[in-house]
């Protein structure tokens, strides 16, 4: 079953994460690695077939990432525990700092309840916890109609918006 | 007060049906206690000793008479009765059920009341001064400010999981510090620049509890305009770089102290020149629009001191203590603002009931148009009193036991609601408080001793914001036994100071002995017109450890 939410949709996940565990890196298909591996072997990644894309742990600042964001066409954002509250400013940051215009994946303890903030911080998809149920966890980007503050999706806040 | 709009209606709505589907899931075991449990904090519920208890938020202390009624109902239909006053100028429930915590919810919101941040680690309830727009002191009214950075904190998506909970508070007096402002996280000080603008002074890094210390001056004059984007700017740098592998240092003081304040301001700069001048820049409209929400009420043209008013200070030597000690001077000729005591003797500091509730509602809608308001020390106020209806207004208040005179005197003592029922506490408060106020039963020499905060928490938490009482009481635990801590010249008045501590800690019983030896060391070494806070700050911690310990020879 499908656990990743991309734009609003359940999908199949394409990626596969690489961990240092894993012997090596494939030589084909598209792969998530970690901020060291992309730093270390960035040109051997560039050159072999199939996407790649960094996965940012809390501490690691997309500065780390900035100026090879033209070389990413995904960026994850990992949630160790979802109460770490650092990958939001990451994202918000890709989006309004850096422009980063691909997509922005939030990894790891990802939960419905979490979802329509991450949504408005930039993240565009999802990786639901593998034990959740991620059809039900698509209704928590639509919790609320209102939003007070801008965002990474629309930076106006509601005093600039001529709707309301 | 704010009134809501459409769409601020609709968001309440909507938080209530998110949270009443977060508890069905959480009864249903599709979700976990840990999955679950920032999402209760985060609207108000707290799991407890005896049972749940239930903050709501009390926007910077503003009440109208519905939403007394509608916390009176609460209380009634849900709980036992009644609610307490807390130090953030919220008000808790002590004993709702969990399942019926989205319905309390529902009904709340109907008020356009609500849990949200109320608890959790985010952006709490911001406060101020609980006489905002009626002290002749004040620069501005802090209050439109309040709603604006309400509205900025409410649900900000980047800021909902901070390393820790976040306070704000807004101070718009001069050499005052009604609103603690220096024990916030993020204190903001209205100014006036040299061209009569307004503006803000950003404080950054005080707060109490653990490791309790008074801010540092971050932004010396942020513009009116500027405000939301610079608070945006620090909690951006807090998001990022506050600890989060130890609780006990995951506030935002740590970082400023242990970074500096130079190099947090450099920080906070930086994020600042991204934002400055961008879409979160305070429109002129909304700026307007937020100061149109709060108007003067509709005064009658009066002077000071009537001649009714006259003849019942002459005439009722009660009513004149209680004048002089629970009214204060107003912005407007003719009208007073007036503290109801929740202090008196035998009643949990704080504490009031659905009747009690029911009854100042009735005295708000005809006394003070309507509206009350919640201190940070556990009172209420009514803050449009006119000055020829105080005497009946006073008269209203001692029936029902709301007009002890004893406003900043020693049994107005702040406390925490303590291991009563809080499963945080290492200790009791409510006993101690009412051991004190018994010991201290007379009102002359209440009177005599003057001005003097008492403050308890309940545990380091502080809750009872017991480091700037000027005498603090701390329970602590020892080995299972209840013991505390007491600390001498902690100030929330003009400035805010730390306390003191002044030695080895007391049994329960011998808390009350503690505080008559000290106080009696006051009023021995006392000059004339000296407050306890002044004799304390010319004569130092000695001699009162002395007289509470002994000679140390």
């Amino acid at each position: 079953m499908a656990q990743l939410i991309k734009d609003g949709a359940l999908i199949e996940n394409t990626w596969v994460l690489v961990t240092p565990e894993d012997n090596g890196i494939p030589a084909n298909g598209d792969i998530i690695v970690s901020l060291s591996c992309w730093q270390e072997q960035k040109q051997a990644l560039k050159n072999r077939a199939g996407k790649v894309a960094v996965c940012l742990e809390p501490g690691q600042e997309p500065a780390e990432i900035a100026a090879d964001l033209a070389d990413l066409p995904m960026i994850a954002i990992n949630f160790p525990v979802f109460a770490d509250g650092r990958g939001y400013s990451y994202a918000r940051e890709l989006r309004t700092r850096y422009g980063y215009q691909g997509e922005i994946r939030a990894v790891g303890d990802v939960l419905q309840d979490q979802l329509f903030y991450m949504w408005r911080c930039g993240f565009n998809a999802f990786d639901i916890r593998a034990d959740k149920d991620a059809a039900e966890a698509l209704k928590g980007l639509n919790d609320f109609t209102v939003t007070y503050q801008g965002d990474a999706r629309d930076p106006r806040p509601i005093y600039r918006r001529s709707s309301v | 007060m704010y009134v809501y709009q459409d769409y601020d209606q609709r968001l309440l709505d909507e938080r209530v049906a998110q949270f009443r589907d977060q508890t069905q899931r959480y009864l249903d075991g599709k979700l976990r206690e840990d999955e679950y449990r920032p999402l209760r904090l985060q609207n108000g519920l707290y799991v407890q000793r005896y049972a749940p208890m239930l903050r709501i938020a009390v926007p910077y202390g503003m009440l109208d008479s519905k939403q007394l009624r509608m916390l009176a109902h609460v209380c009634r239909t849900w709980d036992k009765g009644y609610c307490h006053v807390s130090t953030r100028q919220n008000i808790q429930f002590n004993w709702p059920d969990l399942q019926d915590v989205p319905d309390i919810l529902a009904a709340l919101a109907s008020v356009q009341m609500h849990g949200i941040q109320t608890s959790g680690n985010c952006i709490r309830n911001t406060t101020t001064d609980e006489f905002a727009g009626v002290n002749p002191k004040e620069i501005a009214d802090p209050r439109p400010w309040c709603e604006l950075i309400r509205q900025w904190s409410t649900f900000n998506p980047e800021f909902a999981y901070l390393p820790r909970k976040f306070k704000i508070a807004v101070n718009a007096v001069p050499d005052e510090d009604p609103a603690l402002i220096g024990v916030h996280d993020i204190g903001v000080q209205i100014v006036k620049a040299d061209n009569g603008d307004i503006g803000f002074q950003v404080w950054a890094g005080g707060g109490l509890g653990r490791t309790p210390m008074t801010g540092e001056i971050i932004g010396e004059f942020v513009a009116r305009e500027d405000l939301l984007s610079y608070l945006e700017a620090i909690l951006r740098v807090y998001n990022k770089y506050g600890i989060r592998d130890n609780k006990y240092k995951a506030r935002i003081k740590i970082i400023v102290k242990a970074m500096g304040r130079e190099k947090f301001r450099e920080l906070t700069e930086r994020e600042f020149a991204e934002l400055k001048g961008g879409p979160m820049t305070l429109t002129e409209a909304e700026m307007a629009r937020m100061i149109a929400s709060f108007p003067a009420p509709a005064y009658a043209a009066l002077t000071d001191m009537p001649s009714e008013l006259q003849q019942a200070l002459a005439s009722d030597k009660a009513f004149n203590r209680w004048y002089h000690t629970n009214t204060r001077a107003h912005k407007q000729p003719g009208y007073r603002a007036v503290t109801l005591s929740l202090k008196k003797t035998g009643r949990v500091p704080g504490d009031i009931t659905d009747n009690e509730l029911d009854a100042v509602a009735e005295l708000a809608d005809r006394y003070s148009f309507g509206e009350v308001r919640n201190t940070h020390q556990q009172n209420m106020v009514l803050a449009d009193v006119r000055q020829d209806q105080l005497f009946d207004l006073w008269q209203a208040l001692d029936k029902l036991g709301l007009a002890t005179p004893n406003l900043k005197l020693l049994t107005d003592i702040v406390a925490c609601p303590g291991g009563d029922y809080c499963s945080l506490a290492n200790a009791k408060s409510i006993p101690i408080a009412e051991a004190i106020q018994r010991r201290f039963d007379d009102l002359d020499y209440l009177h005599d001793i003057g001005e003097l905060d008492i403050n308890i928490s309940g545990c380091m938490n502080a809750c009872g914001h017991h480091h700037i009482g000027h005498i603090g009481i701390l329970g602590v635990d020892k080995k299972g036994r209840e013991y505390y801590q007491i600390t001498l010249g902690g100030r929330g008045d003009k400035v805010s100071r730390i306390g003191d501590k002044m030695g080895p800690s007391f049994e329960s019983d011998e808390v009350a002995d503690v505080i008559e030896k000290i106080v009696n060391l006051y009023v021995e070494k006392r000059h004339d017109d000296e407050l306890f806070i002044d004799t304390y700050e010319r004569i130092g911690i000695e001699p009162f450890k002395e007289s509470v310990y002994g000679s140390a020879d």
